[in-house]
């Protein structure tokens, strides 16, 4: 049976399943009936400075977008950091993790950009026995107009600045929440490092307007009548957030550093694809806010069952394993040939295939044989480009197939190469380098 | 228990009186706007997609079930009736199960097609519910075209021809408009007065005058048409009723189904309606089925169908076959009727055949069975009556006894034009077929008119 315990920069959990900062954990009913649920670990919703807190709209926070049959496939929302007393949330968080103590819980922290807030917080926080904290560097919505959050994780020296700080006046492991509004998450994930923190966790939401309201053109969610940017998140950003965990994971500066993975994941396989590619663990909101605590379970089983199945023993056999298969487009292998195949026993002849291929790509499938429809790929014209298997409504009814290396690309009329060849050598690239003579 | 729910003979009353209004309830409920949304969502948006191949009218349906997603119900209707101004009533009545819903790849697939005909009636319910037309007259161009029957194929060669600025006049022998929309459908498939209020959206585009009461042989002539109009669109219908060539069928109690339908949908007292205890339909299609389920509706305690061949050579659809069984009625094949037995002149029962095939032909075994019947219906087919059409003046050239067309939906006359269920070949004697026929001819007299 494998074994799915979480150890995250020395913080442990029974499983790897963590609820990121956000409203399911801003206070201890929700946390105790998501630790009743089976959840291994929760960042507690972002704490500010001792005084009057922060104050909510009253109107909507939440914008969404939806697949068919309404499935939520992202969410926007407009909540601050926690509304409620700091004094409240710290004895509830101290009471929690006494009545849970093999549950992880880590604390998430945003106070103003001065050292002294970092020193005021930080012991009071430590004194409620939390596992650690995160550092709040992510949140686009509010609280960046007033120097906090995104604004502060957009630069890498107020970062770098803010991890010291807190490096230096806790022993708390850190955690430093990352942005994704930026242009290249290397660079706040370099100067988190640099500041000594012990794992960064990414990413947090993305600036986003969710729809407008057609009738009276204001953008939702919406306020009396306006509407303001909120942070996107749910499964529609997964495959941002996956690219930025595998550029910090695979950039040798930051090699080695732990990640914890957020965005989007929804099912077991969604964590096991952010372990797979640098995140020693990750952290879950959406999926909870769609469905509720329970989903934890099916994500358990499921990692468990498909590291049995492979033979996985330990989550440190599957973390990074896909790092390193993650490179740049120069090196992919252009001799590579890849044709697609339609089973037609598996096939229902909605004819989506063809319609893409022919309007918008390669001219590859027929829609005809004979005078019957029938849809099959002409492997003289495809390029292997996968739209058809993208469209496909049937799982597995359309798959890329590799020609075998000596096998005759009817596309070209070449025989498939032995040889791995990339752009760096390409005879049509003008900056190709010469093979060593 | 109503008290006259196991009386002998043909009797009204079997049932409670709230009864009635549940059993002649909507068969398929209208769709609310999150199922047909849930539904909408199901369709996959085919290329050429089969489910507009199946139909006659090639109603774009992809494209409507993408409107009513995207919160466009009333675009949505439109792509509709651009092919098929009956859109509403073929949304009710259309065998969609051997149409557009037996070729959706989601019943190849998954054994369950997207609701097509329900989705289809949402989006024309909810532009004809807030009146929106969608088509202008074209200026008028002077040009007088007769329809003879305001059935599905001349309502729909009649607005075809008002859009293009012809002034119609439609000359009906029934009391109402709508044909079988009107008079020849289960009751349960088309509540509401949906048919007339069909009739209404449809005329609303102006251009078009109805005269009712109005029989081609009786009070006109094919030839009066032809002489004072441009143009004559024939969509007659059927008048006749095959006979049941058995001893003893003009029995007291033996009767059409059609006819039975017909004061089935007329009827305002569904209470008052007589219907037989045991009820034997004669006949395997759409009609028998209809007049079948719709007696065990009145309260019949026995219906049974009878029909010559096999189960696999009905006419009425599988899912028509099911509801039949679904609300009691028992369908026995392989059985032709021989003769009516009758005791003081009304049917007591019904002497039926064995039936088999021997080589190609249909022929009797010899073995006889009785069935008990107080009411035996007819619905083995109906005809074309040429006399009232070939009465007078030239011809109109017949085919396999109805009218010959070509592919245009012209005659063997000049000026005339026909469609619908008196034509030969008219495909499966559907609804939505003659929507089609009449349309198609309405842009061949145009062509013709404006040439």
């Amino acid at each position: 049976m494998a074994d799915i315990r979480n150890n995250f920069v020395g913080i442990k959990s029974p499983n790897p399943f963590w609820l990121a900062s956000a409203p399911p954990t801003d206070k201890a009913y929700n946390v105790v009936r998501a630790f009743k649920a089976g959840w291994g670990g929760v960042v507690w919703k972002t704490l500010g400075e001792e005084g009057p807190p922060v104050v909510n709209v009253n109107g909507p926070r939440y914008g969404a977008i939806w697949g068919a049959d309404r499935r939520l496939l992202g969410l926007n929302n407009i909540e601050l950091i926690t509304d409620r007393d700091l004094q409240t949330n710290l004895r509830e968080i101290k009471q929690t993790k006494m009545e849970w103590p093999d549950r992880a819980i880590v604390v998430s922290l945003m106070v103003p950009c001065v050292e002294e807030a970092w020193k005021a917080i930080l012991p009071v926080v430590e004194e409620t026995g939390a596992d650690g904290i995160e550092l709040n560097f992510g949140c686009p919505h509010g609280m960046s107009e007033r120097g906090m959050g995104a604004a502060v994780g957009q630069v890498p020296e107020y970062i770098e600045m803010v991890v010291r700080w807190c490096k230096q006046n806790t022993r708390m492991p850190v955690i430093t929440k990352l942005t994704p509004n930026i242009t290249d998450v290397r660079k706040p994930a370099r100067a988190a490092l640099a500041g000594g923190t012990d794992a960064v966790s990414l990413i947090n939401t993305i600036n986003s307007i969710t729809g407008v309201d057609l009738d009276s053109f204001a953008p939702q969610p919406t306020i009396d009548g306006k509407g303001s940017h909120g942070g996107y998140c749910g499964p529609a950003v997964k495959p941002i957030a996956m690219n930025m965990v595998a550029e910090i994971a695979r950039d040798p500066e930051t090699a080695g550093l732990p990640i914890s993975g957020i965005g989007g994941i929804t099912t077991w396989r969604d964590a096991a694809e952010f372990m797979a590619l640098g995140a020693g663990n990750v952290q879950v909101c959406t999926a909870a806010m769609t469905y509720g605590f329970k989903i934890v379970q099916e994500m358990i089983a499921g990692l468990e069952n498909w590291m049995d199945e492979k033979g996985h023993r330990s989550l440190d056999d599957i973390v990074g394993r896909a790092t390193p298969n993650v490179t740049d487009w120069q090196y992919l292998n252009l001799n590579y040939v890849a044709k697609a195949h339609i089973d037609q026993d598996a096939c229902i002849k909605c004819g989506r295939c063809h319609i893409a291929c022919e309007d918008t790509s390669h001219q590859a499938i027929t829609s005809m044989l004979d005078g019957a429809r029938h849809f099959e790929v002409i492997e003289e014209e495809c390029v292997g480009c996968n739209l058809c298997v993208n469209v496909c409504p049937v799982d597995g009814c359309i798959t890329m197939e590799p020609l075998a290396v000596g096998a005759m690309d009817k596309r070209t009329g070449k025989p498939v190469s032995p040889n791995y060849a990339n752009w760096t050598t390409h005879p049509n690239n003008p900056m190709a380098k010469v093979a060593a003579e | 228990m109503a008290e006259g729910l196991f009386k002998e003979g043909i009797v009204g009353g079997r049932l409670a009186p709230a009864q009635y209004a549940d059993n002649f309830s909507d068969l398929h409920p209208p769709l609310d706007h999150h199922e047909a949304l849930v539904e909408s969502d199901r369709c996959y948006f085919c290329y050429d997609a089969p489910c507009m191949q199946a139909c006659p009218t090639s109603i774009d349906i992809p494209m409507f079930i993408r409107q009513i997603s995207t919160g466009n119900p009333i675009g949505s209707a439109k792509t509709i009736f651009d092919q098929n101004i009956l859109g509403g009533m073929c949304a009710r009545v259309c065998p969609t199960e051997t149409l557009c819903e037996e070729v959706c790849v989601r019943e190849v697939a998954e054994g369950k097609p997207v609701q097509i005909g329900r989705l289809q009636r949402y989006a024309t319910d909810v532009a004809m519910g807030q009146g929106k037309q969608f088509y202008e007259r074209a200026a008028p161009t002077g040009k007088k075209v007769a329809v003879v029957g305001a059935g599905p194929a001349g309502l729909a060669a009649a607005h075809r021809l008002a859009r293009y600025g012809h002034e119609v006049t439609i000359l009906e022998a029934r009391p109402k408009a709508g044909g079988l929309n009107e008079y020849g459908i289960a009751a349960y498939k088309s509540t509401d007065d949906f048919a007339q209020a069909e009739v209404d959206y449809v005329t609303a585009i102006g251009g078009i005058n109805t005269e009712n009461g109005k029989a081609l042989g009786r009070d006109y002539h094919l030839a009066d048409l032809t002489a004072s109009y441009d143009a004559v669109f024939l969509g007659l219908g059927l008048a006749g009723v095959n006979a049941l060539r058995a001893e003893g069928e003009d029995a007291s109690g033996v009767s059409d189904a059609v006819d039975f339908i017909s004061v089935l949908r007329q009827s305002s007292d569904l209470a008052g309606l007589p219907v037989g205890r045991r009820v034997v339909v004669i006949g395997g299609g759409m009609t028998a089925v209809d007049a079948a389920v719709q007696s065990k509706l009145l309260g019949a305690e026995e219906v049974t169908i009878c029909y010559r061949r096999g189960q696999e050579h009905m006419n009425a659809s599988g899912f028509e076959q099911d509801l039949a069984a679904a609300n009691g009625v028992v369908i026995r094949h392989w059985l032709q009727p021989k003769k009516v037995i009758s005791d003081g002149g009304k049917v007591v029962a019904i002497e039926l055949e064995y039936t088999a095939m021997k080589g190609d032909k249909l022929s009797g075994t010899g073995e006889i069975v009785r069935l008990a019947a107080d009411q035996v219906f007819k619905a083995i087919g109906q005809s074309f009556e040429p006399a009232a059409l070939n009465g007078s003046g030239p011809s109109v050239a017949m085919e396999g006894g109805r009218i010959k067309v070509d592919g245009e939906g012209r005659t063997s006359l000049a000026k005339v034009w026909a469609g619908g269920d008196c034509v030969v070949d008219a495909r499966e004697d559907l609804t939505v077929a003659a929507v089609a026929a009449g349309r198609d001819a309405a842009e061949s007299i145009n062509r013709a008119l404006m040439s």
